[in-house]
């Protein structure tokens, strides 16, 4: 495989494409609506209405708008259409359409806020190539950034763009890429690993199962990217034995590339190598942090270890490790095709580029947002996500899954970069993006929250082991009406304990629920309290040391 | 005027108030300096008002137990949780293992399943006082001031909080005062 | 091997270079409470009641898996510390059934140990009470789960001083335990080779041998790291 190749690749795939290209959303949350019959149906009836020779039907990764699917795209003509709400039995209307006159299902508004306010660099792909076929990907200029890596920049130069990108991890902590990998690169060994961090795992969160799901090859080819700029010669994808669909989409995906010459040995005919393999997860939520996604890669039991030693220094058995997530991987090949001055030109000061969120909850456009950094986030909820459904106000916006906090509704002029989030005591986080409304009860959110950090905490460390114990039960007899005010001073005591003497991550951040919506919403758990009859003030000062005179 | 010092046994075996009697010629010197208002070695029938201190021996076990103890609380300067039972629940409290219908196990088990003769459970209103749902030590029912651990804490441990608490410092239990078991 | 300056509770200490905060305080004649801790195994830094402070570093690190480096500032007994041992230990004895009174470790156990030196003198949180089996199949010893504070020290020996693999850890959370094999009867392990080396490393009544009642259960812990110094210095020396 040379350059060549892939271009005559493309230039012949886009040849074969036909006069009208009809996408069909086959991403998680359509196909549970039967998009793949709704594909089939489509197919079989451009036969029946004789469009065969001009009608593609496509599948497609995700297109974003989920609360409204299953979606259908047409492109015809230059002009994009978009069907919502598809059923199987409206296939025939859909092709019908196609040679003009009505269809009977709803059309979507590609000029919807939603849609208008997006800016695509990780989901550029997402509801355009089939995650199935390479060709697609390729035909769309797909690995011509690992091309160009490979053959006209040395690894440190890589380094170098991707740090001037201000690139920031977009798992969790927001770790600046560049540094990680301008680490891993330094470090001395012979053996270095690439590791992608799939596990996503945040309640409501699904922007890396979309990725996946849509367009694998843009993380594949930021990984290979990334191997060369800090000399690795394997890799590894984690990902989550709940997401089937990445899983074999990866599979196909990875058989594909390697096929092509664009995974394995001497990639595009240079000494580089690279190869990846899949890992599953076992269901652990903790496997998410770093130290025990490693320790399950190598087969052990999932759970964290103290850092230092961080997995650039000492990673996979003991070899400098680079691990990333789905999603920043994806901002790799856009990185080095524009450049990272292009990259840094997005965003804020201190959070570049764009930010994937999971727009759920009480919102009427439910949704995979891919947004600017520093958008305000009144934008997100109120006009892309068109607010509180059935009449009601928003009350609150969750970030950061379990590790993140409560932005109550008059701080929705936020703009959402990583300070300003982590100052409103929640975190940008993976790109979970829950909106609660004025019927929703605080405690009760703590709670829950806190009811997942007791049932994943891995066991090891005894502050997130126990403590998420106690906690729960303290939150469960608030909001039983049972508690006093000495059990809330309890609560925020092991708030604080957990957080500064956890092991990991999952331990240090699970107050985080409890501790936001105590400092915003304090009020809905004094409401909550109990008269202390036998508390200390019940029978009088105690005898020792202020009753008694020497 | 003289302190006036209550003792009152939940439920456990006695065997910190066995630990007390231990206190020997202390004993005397705890005559001059309080008056002993209520305890199972005085005959008070009912807790009197204005105690100044009150050593609880035993864990919160059944209806009795919750009553007295409000009662306790609401009548009495200071608190202290006295043995491992009123501490931590010890042994009473192991039934708790057993599930939310640990009570009624535990009385099949000892008046049925173990009896020789007239395997029967004693039941018998505002006589026999029912079984609490769990075994609880006394600060998760009412506010403690004070805890002395051990099962039961030894004559010389008792002397030496008691004797802290007379001299009017809160008492503070280091090495060899702090014992558990 | 390069020497490092450091400071531990203002006390001026020069470490080895590689060596733990633990292992220079240690040597310092400075106590910093652990648990999970073994000498003669590795460190896991689980229990966190190591912690220290260290000037600089926002985060709380445990003093077993951190490494000294020159100038470090090193606060191992503060009041925030103390309280958070503190609670930490509390949170231990809520977790399962620690009932000194019927144990047989009462008196020689180290959780004892570690909440009489915190002045840990009641347990503020609601115990919880699980129920937890005992494990009596196996001819010599026995392993009562309510005591266990999954510590993880029978795990390591059993892998990296005996070499047996029969423990391990399954389930996760408060609902972890400790297994033999797969998750068999103790008795019915084939990999056990009965030499007892768990029961020594036991810091509480948890891991037993058969026979002991109430407090004559002693754990000769001091064996295991005459052991690995044996096998790694060919020194047959035994503790100090």
């Amino acid at each position: 495989m040379q350059l060549d190749d892939l271009i005559a690749i493309a230039e012949k795939h886009k040849g074969s494409r036909k006069k009208i290209i009809v996408r069909t959303c086959m991403s998680a949350g359509c196909m549970s609506s039967q998009a793949d019959v709704i594909k089939k149906n489509l197919e079989t009836e451009a036969r029946l209405q004789g469009l065969e020779a001009d009608v593609e039907v496509r599948r497609v990764g995700c297109m974003g708008f989920c609360g409204q699917g299953p979606l259908v795209g047409v492109d015809q003509n230059g002009e994009h259409n978009l069907w919502e709400f598809v059923k199987p039995e409206d296939a025939p209307s859909i092709i019908s359409a196609l040679k003009g006159g009505a269809c009977r299902v709803q059309r979507g508004d590609p000029k919807h806020p939603f849609f208008a306010k997006q800016m695509h660099i990780v989901r550029a792909n997402g509801g355009i190539v089939d995650p199935e076929r390479i060709e697609d990907y390729i035909a769309i200029g797909g690995y011509l950034a690992l091309h160009h890596a490979l053959t006209e920049l040395q690894p440190a130069q890589v380094v170098e763009e991707v740090t001037k990108s201000g690139l920031r991890g977009r798992g969790d902590a927001g770790f600046p890429t560049g540094l990680k990998w301008g680490t891993v690169a330094k470090s001395p060994g012979a053996k270095k690993y690439i590791v992608c961090n799939g596990d996503e795992g945040d309640p409501g969160a699904f922007m890396d199962r979309s990725v996946l799901e849509s367009d694998p090859h843009i993380v594949l080819e930021g990984m290979a990217i990334a191997a060369y700029a800090v000399g690795a010669d394997q890799g590894y994808l984690y990902v989550r034995a709940e997401y089937p669909l990445a899983i074999s989409r990866l599979q196909i995906a990875i058989k594909q590339a390697k096929q092509l010459g664009l995974l394995g040995a001497g990639i595009f005919e240079s000494p580089f190598s690279f190869n990846v393999d899949i890992r599953i997860g076992a269901g652990a939520f903790v496997c998410g942090e770093e130290t025990a996604l490693m320790a399950s890669v190598e087969g052990k039991r999932g759970t964290p270890r103290p850092r230092p030693p961080f997995p650039a220094e000492s990673g996979l058995w003991g070899c400098p490790t680079l691990i990333n997530n789905v999603e920043t991987f994806a901002n790799i090949s856009a990185i080095i095709n524009r450049g990272g001055d292009w990259y840094a030109g997005i965003g804020t000061e201190k959070s570049k580029g764009t930010k994937v969120f999971a727009l759920t909850g009480k919102i009427k456009n439910n949704g995979l947002i891919e947004v600017p950094m520093g958008i305000p986030l009144r934008q997100i909820v109120e006009e892309m996500g068109g607010g509180a459904p059935d009449g009601r106000s928003i009350k609150s916006v969750q970030t950061g899954g379990p590790s993140g906090g409560c932005i109550p509704a008059n701080y929705l002029d936020t703009p959402v970069d990583y300070e300003s989030l982590t100052k409103l005591g929640s975190i940008m986080g993976s790109g979970g993006m829950v909106v609660m409304d004025d019927s929703t009860n605080m405690v009760e959110i703590a709670k829950f929250y806190m009811e997942f950090c007791m049932e994943e905490s891995c066991g090891k460390c005894i502050p997130c082991r126990a403590g998420t114990v106690q906690m729960f039960n303290l939150l469960e007899k608030i909001t039983r009406r049972q508690a006093t005010a000495r059990d809330l001073a309890k609560l925020e005591e092991l708030c604080d304990m957990v957080k500064n003497t956890s092991l990991c991550g999952l331990g240090q951040t699970a107050p985080n629920p409890v501790i936001s919506t105590l400092k915003f919403f304090r009020k809905e758990y004094e409401e909550l309290l109990q008269p202390d009859p036998f508390g200390p003030a019940a029978g009088g000062a105690p005898l020792a040391p202020e009753r008694v005179t020497k | 005027m003289k302190i006036r010092l209550a003792t009152v046994w939940l439920g456990g075996c006695a065997g910190c108030h066995m630990s007390f009697l231990d206190l020997d010629e202390f004993l005397i010197e705890l005559a001059e300096a309080v008056d002993l208002v209520y305890s199972p070695v005085v005959d008070v029938k009912d807790y009197p008002e204005n105690v100044d201190l009150c050593l609880i021996e035993g864990a919160v076990c059944n209806e009795d137990n919750l009553e007295i103890l409000h009662k306790i609380r609401a009548r009495t300067k200071t608190l202290v949780a006295f043995g491992d039972c009123a501490v931590t629940g010890n042994v009473p409290a192991m039934r708790n293992q057993f599930g939310i219908d640990n009570a009624e196990n535990v009385l099949q088990r000892a008046y049925i399943e173990s009896a020789q003769n007239h395997p029967a459970v004693p039941k018998g209103d505002g006589i026999v006082p029912p079984l609490l749902e769990r075994v609880r030590p006394v600060h998760e029912m009412v506010y403690v001031e004070y805890f002395l651990p051990g099962c039961p804490p030894s004559a010389s441990r008792i002397k030496s909080l008691v004797a802290q608490l007379l001299s009017g410092h809160a008492p503070k239990l280091e090495g060899e005062q702090l014992k558990f078991g | 091997m390069a020497a490092k300056t450091l400071t531990i509770d203002g006390k001026l200490i020069s470490a080895e270079e590689g060596a733990t905060v633990l292992q220079t305080a240690t040597e310092a004649g400075i106590k910093i409470p652990t648990l999970c801790h073994l000498a003669g195994v590795y460190d896991v830094g689980a229990c966190r009641l190591c912690i220290v402070e260290i000037t600089g570093v926002a985060k709380l690190l445990p003093a077993c898996t951190t490494k000294v480096a020159e100038g470090m500032e090193i606060q191992t007994n503060s009041e925030r510390l103390r309280k958070y041992r503190r609670l930490i230990l509390e949170l231990l004895f809520a977790e399962r059934n620690h009932v000194c009174a019927v144990c047989v470790s009462n008196g020689h156990c180290e959780l004892q140990t570690l909440a009489y030196s915190q002045g840990m003198e009641h347990v503020r949180y609601d115990y919880t009470f699980p129920k937890w089996g005992v494990d009596t199949t196996h001819r010599l010893f026995g392993m009562d789960h309510n005591r266990c504070v999954l510590c993880t020290r029978c795990v390591r020996v059993c892998w990296h001083i005996e070499g047996a693999g029969t423990k391990n850890v399954a389930g996760r959370g408060g609902k972890s335990k400790i297994i033999t094999d797969l998750n068999q009867a103790w008795g019915d392990s084939v990999s056990c080779t009965e030499c007892g080396k768990c029961v020594m490393a036991c810091p509480t009544g948890a891991l037993f041998q058969k026979g002991s009642t109430v407090g004559e259960m002693e754990h000769d812990r001091d064996k295991l790291e005459f052991i690995t110094t044996a096998r790694e210095k060919k020194q047959w020396v035994a503790a100090d």
